[in-house]
């Protein structure tokens, strides 16, 4: 069988869902992490040399091709399977069957998504590419993303906007971590509880801790 | 259980052929027995449209004692009705009250066309078994039963996965109209079995092959299948199958 074959059957399609969506977990450990530098009270500094060397540092610049590859393939071939699968009962029900059996957050891993991929572009907007297009190799000098994070942070309705973002992240992850790994051929019970277990934690403590930052900032405990 | 009587409106699907628009048509029906079955209230029901010279509700029915998989039924948004592990000839009218509105809808799913009425043509699942849900066996003498030994842990898992009866619920159920729990407990049933392990990728393989082509879409593992199936089959059958194709489809040439 070849590997387009292999890619492109439905089985095939989820693993590629599978693969990205873990790897995008993995980037998401990282970039908390980096992140959560702010809180070192040092106004800004651990966070700074953190957001340089992502910023200056070949591997990571190189690391950062491969995930922006990871997210396009996520994305694309989401709306792909989206869409396909949405065309496979042309007639519809008259009684909806709704949430007898199945959680409304695993029907909407589309719609989550799409609400992420909202959110993803503001936030790439905000940081991603004024940081990017002023990286010292670059076009000029390098801003300080602290106080980007400072300034954005202050505006109400990006504030609510980094919250619903984060809100939506943790219920596409709540399904969608369990669920590449069952995609991925997980089947013992004994496993699968496991990373239930941790799929529910990383769910609640990850977007947690992003949606604090803008939090932090904006009511003034970050200075 | 006290016996009691009920009067129910029944709005069922009706289309006369498979490319019939179709619609739904309100019943009553009356005195209706807490303790027949779904399937003879309807019967009962059809005997008064044939009284009337009008034509019968057309659904799929046979052993009529949950084991043959023929019946089929989405009742009040729900496959095989409101029982929890249930076939809807095992469904029976002590689950409702009079005066109750039960809507019948047939499974909807373009790989499960309708028929007529509620019956749809669920044929896919034939062919997705002639794709590989067998194993092969040489002719001559019959080997001994007992002359392989299983381990226990995994005939009682093949055994759970072949309790499949292939009524379709499963698609009806999903969101994506995907068939990957009824591909995954004939896959699992043999891949767990020493006989059935000389062939295990390459079922895999064709099976899901097969599957795709009669428009089965794919499984976002959102459970409500497993929740469904009248025969309890587990969705971490649909992780082993996805292990077991992308074993085959990674080794095979």
């Amino acid at each position: 069988m070849k590997w387009s074959e292999m890619f492109t059957s439905s089985v095939g399609k989820k693993w590629v869902m599978a693969l990205t969506g873990i790897f995008l977990i993995l980037f998401l450990i990282v970039h908390v992490a980096l992140n959560a530098t702010i809180w070192a009270n040092d106004g800004g500094k651990m966070f700074e040399a953190g957001a340089h060397f992502m910023g200056s540092n070949i591997v990571p610049r190189i690391l950062e091709v491969g995930l922006m590859a990871g997210i396009l393939l996520h994305i694309i071939q989401g709306i792909m399977l989206e869409m396909q699968n949405r065309s496979k009962r042309k007639k519809g029900y008259a009684v909806a069957m709704g949430n007898k059996g199945s959680k409304w957050y695993s029907r909407s891993m589309g719609l989550l998504g799409t609400l992420i991929l909202i959110f993803l572009i503001i936030h790439l907007a905000h940081f991603w590419v004024p940081n990017r297009s002023n990286q010292g190799w670059l076009l000029g000098p390098e801003i300080s993303l602290y106080e980007e994070m400072k300034e954005v942070f202050q505006i109400e309705w990006v504030v609510v906007v980094y919250i619903l973002g984060c809100i939506s992240l943790a219920w596409h992850l709540l399904h969608g971590f369990q669920s590449a790994f069952r995609t991925l051929g997980v089947s013992s019970k004994k496993y699968l509880s496991l990373l239930q277990a941790m799929g529910i934690g990383f769910s609640v403590i990850v977007p947690l801790v992003f949606a604090l930052m803008p939090i932090s900032f904006y009511l003034g405990w970050l200075k | 259980m006290e016996h009691y009587t009920m009067n129910l409106t029944l709005k069922v699907w009706r289309q006369k052929n498979k490319d019939d628009r179709g619609g739904f048509e309100t019943y009553p029906v009356k005195n209706i027995s807490s303790e027949m079955s779904f399937l003879e209230m309807i019967d009962v029901l059809n005997e008064e449209l044939i009284r009337e010279g009008k034509e019968p509700i057309a659904f799929d029915h046979d052993c009529r004692e949950g084991i043959c998989g023929m019946c089929s039924m989405y009742i009040n948004g729900r496959p095989h009705g409101p029982w929890h592990q249930n076939t809807t000839c095992q469904l029976h009218m002590r689950a409702y009250k009079d005066g109750d509105t039960i809507v019948i809808e047939p499974w909807r799913a373009n790989a499960f066309p309708v028929i007529k009425d509620l019956v749809v043509d669920r044929t896919a699942f034939d062919r997705i078994i002639q794709a590989g849900g067998y194993i092969s066996v040489n002719t001559g003498n019959a080997v001994d039963a007992n002359a392989i030994p299983v381990e226990k842990d995994k005939a009682d898992a093949a055994f759970a996965a072949a309790a499949c009866i292939g009524c379709g619920a499963c698609v009806a159920a999903c969101k994506n109209s995907s068939a990957l729990l009824f591909v995954s407990a004939k896959v699992s049933h043999l891949a767990l079995l020493p006989q059935g392990d000389p062939e295990r990728k390459s079922r895999a393989m064709n099976m899901v092959a097969q599957m795709d082509k009669e428009g089965f879409g794919s499984c976002t593992n959102t459970g409500a299948c497993e929740a469904v199936c009248p025969k309890g089959i587990s969705i971490e059958n649909i992780a082993r199958l996805n292990r077991e194709y992308i074993m085959g489809a990674a080794t095979a040439e």
